[in-house]
């Protein structure tokens, strides 16, 4: 394997990963503070529409970046208004994100758009990290989007306040034993609330990176599985958030693999090859991973002064 | 003490309509925002579903599917698992349903057994996996359950496109022979003689003649009957609620939860695969075409279920009204021109209310409450007077 090669994997795995770096962020945050969100697609997805849409209307990419985050965040504030004030079944809810957002998404995009399903391509994509100019040769392999950076310092972010903050011990508490954290005056309901808004949050920020800076405008496939796999990389990642960016590095390679290796004249049908990411999740879930993790109180709406 | 109020609203059938009543008012106030009439948006949805003799026939037949994968997320709600996996199922089912279909020439009731057959297997055996690597590696079923949905999605497109199976000019495989069909006199609804009888009966002629009338829903009611009997009237059944209700306690009580975990996992996938070959033998094109995303019969079971209270005898409803909502919603576009993609937000409120729905007996609980502390205090006050005087 030449030096091209492996700059140009290196470069699809970093490109392919971060919408899931942010997806996967959102979905730790959320999770470890006891609170399952399975709608992280559908949050995606919403994000993605409003990042596409007040990026081509506005012409600034930033602008439709910041507000896919609200639109998002908007989402979780939904969930968490569900899940933690009205103790509703937050897979149920989940699901229910994940048909509101899509459907919301294309519906306004018919509204915008003229009855089409798919935005106009914004002017302004993300820059690059070296700009236009890029990189001598092969190595503008790695002049990835400016979203690569900024999935990057969201995961050191969330290290850093997972395991170096109070508030992230507070947080780690109140996903694995909340009534001990509440005798602790830890306000758990809203811990959870700040968690799942900020899970909204990444997702819709998760959505944008896909439309604004991979493909440049938002349709019906823009988003599809990125949410889940997310998800998964979650749990693969043990509920961590290093364990997540790097899950989502390893899927983003198992993708980047199947794009080159399908460039070539390779034997193998090109759909045999779009099955490897998956594949390979499954064969890593059952050789290295073993029994699950999870936080305690994960999916348990919490009732002021139970025992549990 | 429980008011009759409380027990009114505790049941899952007017919690259910409640929540569908939520759903249409908040898609009518979307629609008014985006400038559509709500009202007759809504009139026009629902004369879309059933305006018509061959609207109401059409519905119950698109349905058939969606009802099939809900009844299987529903039987594994009941025992404690999450079938997201359903949509693989069921695109596997199709795939099979349409590989063995398309080779057999056999008499009619056995090429149609053998096709349900190979589907209910391979869906039970995809589905099954999902349990063995949950039952013992400990790996959640969701997460293995996505992963499947997407190899499924490439092993069929992989399957459409070998050159045994792929019909030239087309971007799918070849369809299933006749003898796997199960529509209701397909041969001679065409034939001169059928036409001329059909021709005397305009509601027949408009039903049975214009739409692939099969004999899905007649098997979906029947499974529904059989696996809510299966649930609550054996042992079996009983084993495998008490594995999803607690599990320590059934392994305490002596059930192989591992073995139960597997069971239940792959009845739930049968019922997908069942669902599939009724589809691909049922209706037109009776083929697998190529896909470039999920066509969500899977998933749209997930909210069937949600909404029925995973109720199996409920999941024949609430899979007749998303039927009929999908096949309405492209009447709503065409002729108020709305989106169509405001069923997906209906269905999607539906489960949202559906998931908060349980606050509605605790709120007439408080009101209950509220009113009996009232009247107590009259009562005191209606004593003390009484006392004084």
């Amino acid at each position: 394997m030449s030096q091209d090669t492996i700059l140009l994997l290196a470069g699809i795995t970093l490109m392919y990963s971060t919408p899931m770096v942010f997806a996967a962020q959102g979905s730790v945050i959320s999770e470890v503070s006891g609170v399952v969100n399975i709608g992280i697609e559908g949050m995606m997805t919403i994000g993605a529409f409003t990042g596409a849409a007040i990026g081509y209307f506005s012409g600034n990419p930033w602008l439709g970046f910041i507000c896919a985050g609200i639109a998002g965040a908007l989402f979780g504030l939904i969930h968490a208004f569900a899940s933690v004030t009205c103790k509703a079944d937050q897979t149920v809810c989940g699901i229910a994100m994940n048909l509101i957002g899509p459907g919301l998404a294309l519906f306004l995009s018919r509204v915008f758009f003229d009855g089409a399903t798919q935005t106009h391509p914004v002017t302004n994509k993300i820059p690059k990290l070296f700009g236009s100019r890029g990189l001598p040769g092969s190595l503008n392999n790695l002049n990835v989007d400016m979203t690569t950076l900024i999935a990057l310092i969201v995961s050191i972010l969330m290290i850093y306040i997972f395991y170096f903050t109070t508030w992230g011990l507070h947080l780690r508490a109140v996903g694995e034993h909340p009534a001990a954290a509440d005798t602790l005056g830890i306000n758990v309901y809203k811990v959870r609330y700040i968690c799942v808004t900020i899970s909204g949050l990444l997702a819709g920020l998760g959505g944008a990176a896909m439309t604004l800076a991979i493909v440049p405008q938002f349709m019906p496939t823009a988003i599809s599985g990125q949410g889940f796999i997310a998800i998964a990389a979650v749990i693969f990642g043990k509920w961590t958030p290093h364990g997540g960016y790097l899950a989502c590095l390893l899927f983003g390679f198992a993708q980047a693999l199947t794009v080159v290796l399908g460039g070539g004249s390779f034997a193998v049908p090109s759909e045999i090859l779009a099955m490897l990411p998956y594949v390979l999740t499954i064969l890593i879930l059952i050789l290295f991973v073993g029994r699950a993790s999870a936080p305690k109180a994960n999916g348990v709406p919490y009732n002021k002064g139970s025992r549990v | 003490m429980e008011s009759l109020r409380k027990k009114f609203f505790s049941n899952p059938f007017v919690l259910t309509i409640i929540a569908i009543a939520l759903g249409f008012c908040v898609a009518g106030l979307i629609l008014l925002l985006a400038g559509y009439p709500p009202v007759e948006s809504i009139r026009t949805l629902v004369e879309s579903m059933i305006g018509r003799p061959k609207d109401i026939s059409s519905v119950i037949i698109r349905s058939t599917p969606i009802i099939f994968t809900g009844l299987g997320v529903a039987f594994a709600i009941k025992t404690g698992l999450f079938n997201i996996g359903a949509e693989g199922q069921y695109i596997m089912g199709c795939v099979v349903a349409t590989m063995v279909g398309s080779m057999l020439d056999f008499p009619k009731p056995v090429a149609v057994l053998m096709v349900f057959a190979s589907a209910m297997l391979v869906s039970a055996l995809y589905a099954g996996f999902v349990g063995l690597l949950k039952a013992h590696l400990g790996i959640h079923e969701v997460i293995s359950g996505i992963m499947l949905n997407w190899i499924s999605l490439y092993f069929s497109n992989w399957v459409c496109n070998l050159a045994f199976f792929h019909k030239p000019g087309t971007v799918g495989m070849y369809p299933v022979n006749d003898c796997t069909y199960t529509m209701i006199l397909p041969a001679w609804k065409r034939s001169e003689e059928g036409q001329a009888w059909l021709a005397q009966y305009p509601v027949l002629k408009e039903t049975l003649g214009r739409t692939d009338v099969n004999i899905g829903f007649v098997i979906a009611i029947i499974a529904a009957f059989v696996i809510t009997y299966l649930l609550n009237h054996t042992r079996k059944g009983f084993e495998l609620r008490a594995v999803g209700q607690n599990i320590h306690a059934a392994r305490f009580a002596g059930i192989n939860v591992n073995r139960s975990i597997v069971h239940a996992m792959m009845i739930s996938g049968m019922l997908c695969g069942i669902g599939a070959a009724s589809y691909i033998t049922g209706q037109s094109p009776h083929t697998v075409s190529t896909l470039s995303a999920f066509e969500n019969v899977g998933f749209n079971g997930l909210a069937v279920a949600f909404i029925a209270f995973s109720s199996p005898i409920g999941c024949l409803f609430t899979g007749l009204l998303f039927g009929g909502l999908l096949y309405g919603g492209a009447g709503l576009q065409s002729r108020v021109g709305a989106p169509t993609e405001i069923i997906n937000i209906v269905i999607g409120v539906i489960v949202f209310f559906v998931a908060l729905s349980y606050l509605i007996p605790r709120f007439v609980d408080r009101l209950d409450a509220s009113r009996l502390n009232r009247k107590r205090a009259r009562e005191a006050k209606k004593a003390q007077k009484a006392k004084k005087g």
